[in-house]
């Protein structure tokens, strides 16, 4: 196995491009990359993407992407596992340079959501859950968090106001990020106020709907420093599985794919929890931040929501959370979102995240879930610059 | 001339308006009390909902009577019949004929329907100043009417009302307000769009706002002030087509209006969105209250996509004729509310077969 490093990223603001198409985020952020550092070779592009079928009517995103940044005949596939589609990339374009198929991959992630209306994006959405028996009964993606938060609320005696923090939290930080969707402040009181989604799920536990693209250049770290001054090496890329539907989990308060996928990471990064200088979590719903946060080991089980305060998730806190604005304030295009999160933690240990830099960081973990935590992909970075 | 502005070769101007709404009104909170949801963020308070016998003919033809009363002219001198909307009684055969025949204009006129969304009406008087300007009409009448319909449930159910408003083009000379100049601009966006033998529209949820509604209105509106030279702080009142409250507002601020400049002639809170007749209804309004010199701006929007602005100015004679119709404030004014099941029947939303 190579070491492996990142020694470019790019990525498009999150936002509702009416005047954009899937192609063209996608070659925006990836040009992007390649304008930061440039190999003047690349061997594959892995294109994470969830749902640009059904709602962008395009498949076959590898080979029309590659052609149109100008990589005709490069490998290039796309890669799929629900909104962990975007690290799934990464991850396959990790095990391709670590592996030595490959000097130099493009992993990036698009997701062109605005094209279709809200009740096709919410059908195209609910595929990722177990067609069969979840999908099927009429449930939404947003209903089946609310089974989750209903459940972990009744068993560990929380309250919904116990969230708030973490889209207080989230929009904070959003506020610093040019590329986020939402870069203004919510107040725990507008939280408690705001419109109803799937009870107990309100608008402001929800991640929104947004069109994006981020992209990263992979390469050995003994190559890295050919192209960057600051390269930002893998320390450990674990994916990880669980059933798909929430009925079949043994403990399904539990995110047990994250805990299997953060373990796999620790022990390949030789670290532990305590060594982590923030978490870019996946708080598509606030739920997914408590029972994240639990999984990782920063929080005992049922207490995740305890975190929820600036003093500990906080630009400045003990484990900063969604230093960028999260899901929930930057936006969350669902196959894209793996992507971004590895894209703010490079920015962050590079020390480029602006007024949200998190001070005298060196090893970033961002997590990626697909479904309701059916797949979990893990990456621990750190700065080596 | 270019892309600049638009005016004819001889000045024309607006001799006579009227207005006309429904009396019934359904509440929005009535709508959110039947489909439940929204209730915190209703669009508008409630909207004009037409009665029984009431169809874009009806509203059309009260309108016309109105423009006519304050007009003070033989119809047979009318030389266009034209009306906007995208609710014609039939989706062949005029409307026009019938409010031409009606008010005494046929047989010597055009007469024609428009369809382009909320724009039809506007689009229409862009017809009607060309048509007066150019000295092949002494009068035109233009009529933008709808009796609009969403889709039970629907984010539009909300706020698709009834109404419409009459104005008779003709020379500046003998006219209540005459045309500085105006602006169109179009683009093909799909926003909003109903198929034949579809009962309600299709609309792109929130791609009727950015793309469509501020791009068109903005554009428009600027335009025609950029070309004239003047800036928002040269108007007495503006109008902007209103589908809720909340656009209109928001495209007034961004041009520089300020909300005094623009509450009388944004009637949308208290009758809801009357599509083809929303920005020509404003424009009633303002007119009802003007002052000789007054300065106007109205930028229509319709689906698919497009605006029309206008610029004019209230002439003198215009004292004498605001009271001699109904006032479009009397209209409102004149109001029944009605539940949702008595809005279900007016509008025939039950299918018993």
């Amino acid at each position: 196995m190579r070491d492996v490093s990142i020694i470019a990223i790019g990525q498009t603001k999150v936002d509702e491009h009416w005047g954009k198409s899937l192609r063209h985020l996608a070659a925006d952020a990836i040009l992007a990359a390649l304008a930061e550092a440039n190999p003047g070779r690349i061997d594959a592009l892995y294109v994470g993407n969830m749902i640009s079928g059904e709602v962008a009517g395009q498949e076959h995103l590898g080979a029309l992407i590659a052609d149109f940044v100008g990589l005709r005949g490069v490998e290039a596939v796309k890669v799929e596992a629900a909104c962990g589609s975007g690290a799934a990339a990464v991850r396959l374009g990790y095990a391709a340079v670590a592996g030595g198929l490959c000097d130099f991959v493009i992993a990036a992630g698009v997701e062109k959501m605005t094209d279709a209306n809200g009740g096709e994006v919410t059908a195209a959405l609910a595929l990722a859950a177990d067609g069969d028996y979840e999908t099927s009964q009429g449930l939404s993606f947003v209903s089946i968090n609310a089974l989750l938060m209903r459940r972990y609320m009744y068993e560990f005696g929380v309250k919904h106001e116990d969230f708030a923090g973490f889209a207080v939290n989230a929009h904070k930080n959003a506020i610093g990020n040019p590329n986020a969707m939402f870069p203004y402040p919510v107040t725990a009181q507008a939280f408690a106020k705001a419109r109803m989604i799937a009870d107990p799920i309100n608008l402001l536990d929800s991640s929104p709907i947004g069109d994006g693209a981020a992209a990263v250049v992979l390469c050995p770290t003994e190559m890295a420093r050919q192209f960057t001054e600051k390269p930002v090496r893998v320390m450990a890329s674990a994916i990880a599985t669980d059933s798909v539907a929430l009925h079949d989990r043994h403990d399904p308060m539990a995110l047990q794919a994250a805990y299997l996928s953060v373990q796999r990471a620790y022990s390949l990064a030789k670290i532990t929890p305590g060594d982590i200088d923030l978490f870019e979590t996946h708080d598509a719903f606030t739920i997914m931040a408590a029972l994240e946060l639990e999984a990782c080991g920063f929080a005992q089980r049922g207490q995740g929501t305890r975190l929820a305060q600036a003093g500990e998730i906080g630009i400045d806190g003990r484990i900063p959370v969604s230093t960028m604005g999260g899901l929930k304030g930057r936006g969350h295009p669902v196959g894209a979102t793996g992507v971004y999160q590895i894209v703010e933690l490079v920015q962050q240990l590079r020390g480029e995240a602006g007024v949200n830099q998190v001070k005298d960081c060196r090893i970033g973990m961002a997590q990626n879930i697909g479904g309701s935590g059916a797949t979990v992909v893990t990456h621990i970075l750190e700065r080596i610059g | 001339m270019g892309n600049a502005f638009m005016k004819p070769l001889r000045d024309v101007g607006i001799v006579g308006y009227g207005a006309y709404v429904p009396r019934y009104r359904l509440p929005a909170a009535e709508v959110a009390r039947v489909w439940r949801g929204g209730e915190d963020v209703l669009p508008i308070t409630e909207k004009a909902v037409p009665g029984l016998d009431e169809d874009t003919v009806t509203i059309s033809l009260e309108a016309a009577r109105n423009a006519l009363a304050r007009a003070e002219i033989d119809p047979s001198e009318i030389r266009a019949v034209w009306v906007g909307s995208e609710s014609h009684p039939y989706a062949v055969k005029p409307t026009s004929t019938i409010v031409a025949a009606a008010i005494g204009a046929v047989p010597n006129t055009q007469a024609g329907d428009w369809e382009f969304a909320c724009k039809a009406g506007t689009e229409a008087l862009q017809a009607g100043i060309g048509f007066v300007g150019s000295g092949m009409a002494h009068y035109a009448l233009v009529i933008g009417a709808d009796t609009a319909q969403g889709r039970p449930s629907d984010a539009l159910e909300y706020t698709a009302a009834a109404g419409g408003a009459a104005f008779i083009v003709g020379p500046r000379e003998e006219s209540l307000a005459y045309f500085e100049g105006s602006y169109s601009f179009v683009t093909d966006t799909p926003d909003f769009f109903r198929r034949p033998n579809q009962h309600y529209p299709q609309h792109g949820s929130r791609f009727t706002g950015e793309p469509a509604y501020f791009k068109h209105v903005l554009s428009a509106g600027r335009h025609l002030m950029d070309e004239l030279g003047y800036t928002a702080k040269d108007y007495t009142a503006a109008v902007f087509h209103q589908p809720n409250n909340k656009f209109p507002e928001r495209a007034g601020k961004v041009l520089g209006f300020k909300p005094e400049q623009m509450k009388t002639g944004l009637l949308v809170d208290k009758i809801g969105n009357t599509y083809a007749g929303a920005s020509m209804l404003g424009l009633t309004a303002v007119l009802d209250e003007a002052q000789p010199g007054d300065h106007i701006l109205v930028v229509s929007f319709g689906s698919g996509a497009g605006s029309d602005a206008f610029s004019l100015i209230v002439t003198e004679p215009i004292r004498e004729r605001q009271r001699k119709a109904r006032l479009t404030t009397q209209y409102i004014a004149q109001r029944t509310e009605i539940d949702y099941a008595t809005y279900v029947r007016f509008r025939r939303k039950l299918h018993m077969h």
